[in-house]
């Protein structure tokens, strides 16, 4: 709870210090003495694993800057998870034939939903945004391999989901008494990094069909909302009717949730994991991420149609 | 452009740190005339029925900078892209650098700089980590703080790209396409939008580049930018070369003819004028006479004469050859017609 209200207190202390400008960091402050050391030879000239980790972390460090995507991939989860558990916490339901508190259930299911946002939402976004303001054009300017852009963008992902992962499970288990044995943590890191590039592709490929940043937003709610209700992240599909759990199955977001819910039942790495549904995932990361490959344009879409 | 960056201290800053680049880059120091860095034959683009490009030729040599004007629509930005190796040609040939930009080897692009028409910046970066970032990017790059200095954002190193304005963000593009370190840089429209003394500022960094041995290809809407700082221009118009050469002689217009322009002294009628010069005058908007195609010389030596003996004078007496805008006018109004 601390850890929200100290983020709560910084976001309040940052949009304070927004208002006045940013103008406060002076040549001689702590940063840029931190990059009189980054001179040196250059990232390409050490090679593409250099590249990599140069883009990497500039990647995360623009992801980390951006308002939107720190709360909604760090704020919102936690918010949500404080809510449901608050609300619904001392109800039970079954997972994998187990009787437990509701909470057991939340701590995964919101877990899945972060996966979700922190990689497929904010791509969706992200990409479309880059793409139509031409920076993605731009860098494809340069010689940088295009592919390594694309890897560099779902590493960044995996490391910050990895971080919003470890932040629900220790919030989950400090405030609400959630324990994981180490065999299921393994299970569901194990999960949440197939989960989180299955859906980094997926964000890839939709963001090819969107023509305006304007539109991501909406795109991303309508595609994500509705599968929230019916893929046992906000209800457990237990209640819901037998038509409804078919529908949840077809979209891979009830394959993640699923998956990662095994994690509170089980303590063994193996009763954690659940196979079918990380091929299920898979399956859809592949299909999108050939997709994303066929449809995938660097250009903005304006001057796609051709001048 | 803010205090402390004049136009002039950006030139210094220019001439002054880039010697050593000169004479790295140019092995043969003597400005236009260099090998060809670009070279374009019968180059054609079509979009289905649509024929953007429609066979065009133009060669741009080492160390020039080189003005490619047109209203939109015309083929401009098309025929850039297809230079810049993002866009494939439906045929003819194109060599930018000794090689294909379509099949363009590794290591093509450590040689090109681009600044797009509309980019926007990095977001979440400062200016510093943008030029960082792109700095990974090439085997040998140029010093990051030398090349904020060299388009004079040494103030706004630390602050966020997103926040600059318009005129600042432009040379932050530029920094980023000569972050690289390139022999040839594509400067897309990159004044649009400016106001006259951030156009100003933005000439002071293009001529410098050309201090620096680059090869430009400049695409504008302005004239006025074109005369400044091109070497060669040429004008194309719906999908062909209309026309091309210097500032100076673009379309014939040292030769083209000049216009005599004076008004009609009071109580004279045109036929009054001398036969030789009444036959080809028209008579203009406020009692103003033109004569056209004129043998400047010549016509005037005889109109004063003429005034003269009458004890008359010549108001408003004017002589006029087309300015480049003229001449970018006509040449591609009458194109857009036919």
């Amino acid at each position: 709870m601390f850890l929200l209200i100290k983020y709560l207190t910084r976001l309040w202390r940052e949009r304070h210090h927004g208002t006045d400008g940013e103008i406060s960091v002076k040549p001689g402050s702590g940063r840029s003495r931190a990059r009189r050391a980054a001179v040196g030879p250059s990232a390409a000239s050490r090679g593409p694993v250099a590249v990599l980790a140069h883009q990497v972390r500039y990647d995360i460090r623009a992801s980390l800057r951006n308002p939107r995507a720190r709360f909604f991939t760090f704020f919102f989860p936690l918010f949500l998870l404080v809510v449901f558990t608050g609300v619904f916490g001392h109800g039970t339901t079954t997972i994998d034939g187990d009787h437990v508190r509701l909470s057991r259930f939340y701590v995964p299911g919101i877990l899945a939903m972060s996966i979700v946002v922190a990689s497929y939402a904010n791509l969706v976004i992200s990409i479309a945004t880059l793409r139509e303001s031409g920076v993605l054009k731009r860098r494809r300017a340069t010689p940088v391999a295009p592919g390594l852009l694309i890897v560099s963008q779902a590493l960044a992902t995996v490391v910050i989901v990895a971080v919003m992962t470890t932040l629900l499970l220790v919030v989950g288990k400090v405030a609400y008494g959630v324990g994981m044995a180490p065999g299921a943590i393994a299970a569901i890191a194990c999960t949440a990094f197939v989960g989180t590039l299955a859906f980094a592709c997926l964000g890839y490929a939709v963001s090819g069909l969107i023509g305006s940043p304007e539109a991501a937003q909406p795109v991303v709610q309508a595609t994500t909302l509705p599968l929230w209700f019916f893929s046992g992240v906000f209800i457990p599909t237990t209640n819901l009717s037998g038509t409804l759990r078919t529908v949840g199955k077809l979209f891979p977001v009830e394959h993640l949730a699923a998956s990662l819910q095994l994690a509170s039942v089980h303590t063994s790495f193996t009763g954690a994991i659940s196979v079918s549904d990380l091929l299920a995932l898979a399956a859809w990361g592949v299909a999108a991420g050939a997709f994303a490959a066929w449809r995938f344009s660097w250009l903005p879409s304006v001057q796609g149609a051709g001048a | 452009m803010k205090a402390g960056a004049s136009p002039r201290s950006v030139v210094a800053m220019l001439t002054n740190s880039l010697d050593v680049a000169v004479a790295q880059h140019r092995p043969t120091p003597e400005a236009p005339g260099g090998d060809p860095v670009i070279a374009i034959r019968a180059l054609r683009k079509r979009y289905g029925r649509h024929e953007a490009v429609r066979g065009i030729d133009l060669e741009v040599r080492r160390g020039e900078i080189f003005a490619f004007l047109g209203p939109n629509g015309a083929g401009k930005t098309t025929t850039v892209e297809i230079l810049e190796g993002f866009r494939r040609a439906s045929d003819g040939q194109v060599e930018v650098l000794e090689a294909d930009p379509w099949h363009a080897p590794a290591g093509w692009r450590e040689r090109i700089g681009i600044v797009l028409q509309e980019s926007e910046a990095e977001p979440g970066l400062t200016v510093w980590e943008c030029l960082d970032l792109y700095a990974g990017y090439y085997q040998a790059p140029r010093d990051v703080d030398e090349t904020i200095a060299l388009v004079g954002l040494s103030e706004q190193t630390d602050e966020r790209a997103t926040s600059l304005s318009g005129g600042q963000r432009r040379r932050l593009d530029v920094a980023l396409a000569l972050i690289g370190d390139p022999e040839l840089i594509f400067l897309d429209e990159p004044t649009t939008g400016f106001d006259p003394s951030a156009r100003r500022a933005a000439w002071e960094v293009i001529a410098g580049l050309r201090e620096l041995g680059k090869t430009v290809f400049l695409t504008t809407h302005y004239m006025e930018e074109a005369e400044r700082l091109a070497d060669r221009i040429a004008i194309i118009a719906a999908g062909e070369i209309v026309a091309e050469g210097t500032p100076e002689t673009l379309g014939g217009r040292q030769v083209a003819g000049a216009r005599i322009t004076f008004s009609l002294p009071g109580g004279c009628a045109l036929t009054e004028l001398p036969t030789c010069v009444a036959a080809r005058v028209e008579q203009e908007a406020g009692g103003k006479v033109a004569l056209a195609g004129a043998n400047v010389t010549a016509d005037l030596h005889v109109l004063a004469g003429w005034a003269l003996e009458r004890g008359l004078e010549l108001d408003e007496l004017e002589v006029r050859r087309p300015t480049l805008e003229d001449v970018y006018l006509e040449l591609t109004t009458n194109d857009q017609r036919s």
